[in-house]
């Protein structure tokens, strides 16, 4: 047994120790946390129907991440972001969004395409408070404070679509589109603009997502004798029904077809020889000449591979992620709260041109363009809107609503 | 609708038919020898169309991109002896065990249908991954003023018919072929009798992966393949053998046919979900009436 003295001795050189290996602890962490990374969440089909459209996407966030952690990252930390898959399955979006809310406590998340994924996640970002970038065009008649929408929404590309059609002659209308949320919003808005622009619908289809058996559905479009398609199909189908449509001897002159979840990248799967002539509308193409997006075009083929192509929710998310990281400086911190504040009303020289934060609705005033599918595979511009066209997600043909601020949505007053 | 949209109703029928007849012959050979439901057996049929895709790659990086038409034909026998290899390693590895056992048999396949899946995935990238079709393959013949047929449609139409008679000749004109129905018919006679049933059971089995091999290969002329692919197919099968009666191979036939014609009648009628709907439906009724399928095996014994 040691003597008194000697233990009184012991236990106090343990309480300094202990005193001081806390302490530096402590001032170590409070030093480091200016330095500590942002973490940022990612949330994207890797796997499944979606897959061939969702991957690009997620690319195109990493690299504005990669180039702003090279300038330095935000507020002087780096941007590290976390990858979770959706796998084209929503409840398992809906799940990975709150693991990353949660479990990962990110600043924001950048992810989605389908309005199903979408529609999955928004409870879990509304009941968190949090905050998600949502790049890819939809049908609109939303408006949520936890969602920045830097796609189009319906009257900035459906809706000027069906106005080109129909100016240009086309007024017989077959819609066909896949069976989930977003196909069916976008015709119920189409079949207004018909009766009220003078247009006819002649046939309106739905097929499961990643349905591949379209030889059906072309004979019934073959009898409808449309003027044009009007092609909300959505992943894998879009490969199935061009390819079966081209071998079924029917091409863009005989029929032509305006698709709007079509863009360069899904060419590359389906090719360029299926789509030949056909049409998209979409706020940005890759053959746009702005000094951006030729920057933008020429990085991300020297991080992915000259084959690769950008699209429109690639580069959405492009400027999604550059949206985010201003908003950031200028709030001075990542919390997001603080963020979604200070991302309203925000400008930023995007690759398709400058884009605004809307601050009544959270969405992006872009501009509206039709493109005709070329030989290689890239769009050739064949009409613009010139001017940024305001984002309207309750337009007056179709809803009686209207946004008064972010999440807070009323009637329309008489 | 016009006589065209009839008859290229019944052509695009007859072109599913095809599809689905290659996919449940294998099923339907190893269901009735073996008695071992198979649930991996979609992903033999994405085995098959990845041979095409990996071929075509290989052909593309040494002789540049006019060899399409070269690498298909070499990849539809290319297909049937990868599927049939991984059908034979399989069935020494794990569906031997299995025999009489439907219900292990039902888990463990499934678990194997996953692991290929996602082997394909770790492979080839979760991405659907595209095969060009030949050129000779591109376009249709015009039988009728707005009646197209296309040209890989009528392939498929004929490689089908090639593989069915070539099955029957195996089953029926060569010793083997005797072997696999006797045992077919009944197991245990034919072990007194002197056959050798395991070794008939490895071979069916192999020859069973090897067909649905093939009809990846058809599969990849109609659209993109991926690792999920062989699930889009799996169901219709495992209904045109359940339809037709298992072990007769006009049993499988006449499921395929029913199925596969039915299909986009009722699609035509209604919607794609809805037609899918309806067919199940009829299946499951008629099934009340006569469990066996349409064409059963009609055997002494007593099981």
């Amino acid at each position: 047994m040691l003597k008194v003295k000697s233990r009184t001795f012991i236990l106090s050189i343990f309480i300094i120790a202990v005193v001081v290996g806390v302490g530096s602890a402590w001032i170590n962490d409070a030093r480091s946390a200016e330095k500590e990374p942002i973490k940022v969440g990612i949330l994207h089909s890797l796997s499944g129907t979606m897959s061939i459209s969702e991957v690009a996407v997620k690319d195109g966030e990493l690299l504005a991440i990669e180039e702003i952690n090279a300038r330095g990252g935000v507020l002087g930390r780096k941007i590290v972001p976390i990858i979770e898959d959706g796998a084209s399955d929503w409840p398992t979006f809906a799940e990975k969004a709150k693991k990353l809310i949660m479990k990962d406590k990110v600043a924001v998340v950048f992810g989605c395409w389908t309005s199903a994924s979408r529609k999955a996640v928004l409870p879990v970002f509304e009941k968190y408070d949090h905050l998600l970038f949502y790049p890819v065009q939809y049908e609109g008649l939303e408006a949520s404070k936890n969602i920045i929408y830097t796609g189009a929404t319906a009257n900035q590309q459906i809706m000027p679509g069906v106005t080109w059609l129909l100016k240009n002659g086309h007024k017989k209308f077959y819609l066909l589109g896949s069976d989930y949320v977003f196909p069916r919003t976008c015709n119920l808005i189409v079949k207004a603009q018909l009766k009220a622009e003078g247009g006819t619908l002649v046939g309106e289809e739905y097929t499961p997502l990643g349905h591949t058996e379209y030889s059906t559905v072309i004979s019934k479009i073959k009898a409808a004798k449309p003027d044009v398609v009007f092609n909300s199909l959505n992943g894998d189908s879009n490969v199935a029904f061009f390819k079966q449509l081209r071998s079924a001897g029917i091409t863009a002159k005989d029929i032509p077809t305006m698709s709007v979840s079509i863009a360069e990248d899904e060419i590359r799967g389906i090719g360029a020889e299926n789509m030949l002539d056909h049409l998209a509308v979409w706020n940005y193409f890759m053959s746009m000449d702005t000094p951006e997006n030729k920057k933008f075009v020429a990085a991300y083929k020297a991080r992915y591979g000259k084959d690769r192509v950008t699209d429109d929710p690639i580069e959405a998310n492009y400027f999604g992620v550059y949206l985010w990281a201003k908003a950031v400086e200028k709030a001075g911190t990542p919390a997001p709260l603080k963020v979604r504040a200070a991302v309203r009303g925000l400008k930023f020289k995007a690759p398709e041109g400058e884009v605004t934060v809307d601050p009544t609705n959270n969405h992006v005033w872009k501009i509206v363009q039709v493109g005709k599918v070329k030989p290689d595979g890239q769009f050739d511009i064949i009409w613009s809107s010139g001017k940024p066209v305001a984002p309207d997600p309750f337009p007056s043909l179709v809803s009686n609503k209207i946004v008064l601020e972010p999440g807070k949505i009323v009637d329309r007053k008489k | 609708m016009g006589i065209e949209t009839l008859l290229s109703q019944i052509f695009n029928g007859l072109s599913l038919s095809s599809v689905l007849l290659l996919v449940g012959l294998g099923l339907s050979i190893t269901f009735g020898i073996m008695g071992v439901i198979n649930f991996a057996h979609g992903e033999f049929l994405m085995v098959g169309a990845y041979v095409v895709y990996v071929l075509q790659t290989l052909f593309n990086k040494l002789y540049g991109h006019g060899a399409s038409g070269v690498s298909f034909l070499i990849s539809i026998p290319l297909s049937f002896f990868v599927a049939a290899l991984l059908g034979f390693s399989l069935e020494k590895v794990l569906i031997r065990f299995l025999y009489g056992r439907p219900y292990e048999g039902i888990l463990a396949t499934w678990g194997c249908s996953l692991i290929l899946q996602q082997a394909a995935r770790n492979i080839f990238g979760a991405n659907n991954v595209d095969v060009t079709s030949p050129k000779w393959l591109a376009g249709g013949v015009e039988a009728m003023p707005g009646l197209q047929l296309p040209y890989n449609r009528l392939f498929i139409l004929a490689l089908t018919t090639l593989c069915v008679v070539g099955i029957y000749l195996y089953l029926y004109r060569t010793a083997q072929g005797r072997r696999m129905r006797a045992v077919m018919q009944n197991r245990d006679m034919s072990a007194c009798l002197g056959i050798r049933t395991r070794k008939v059971d490895t071979f069916t089995f192999a020859l069973g992966s090897g067909l649905a091999g093939i009809a990846g290969c058809a599969v990849s002329l109609l659209g993109s393949i991926g690792p999920s692919t062989g699930q889009n197919y799996i169901i219709d099968a495992f209904m045109v053998v359940v339809l037709g009666g298992t072990g007769r191979l006009a049993g499988t036939i006449a499921g395929a046919l029913v199925m596969g014609v039915l299909n986009p009648v009722f699609e035509l009628i209604s919607t794609s979900s809805m037609g899918k709907v309806i067919l199940f439906i009829l299946v499951i009724l008629f099934l009340q009436g006569k469990p066996q399928g349409l064409f059963s095996l009609k055997t002494r014994a007593l099981d």
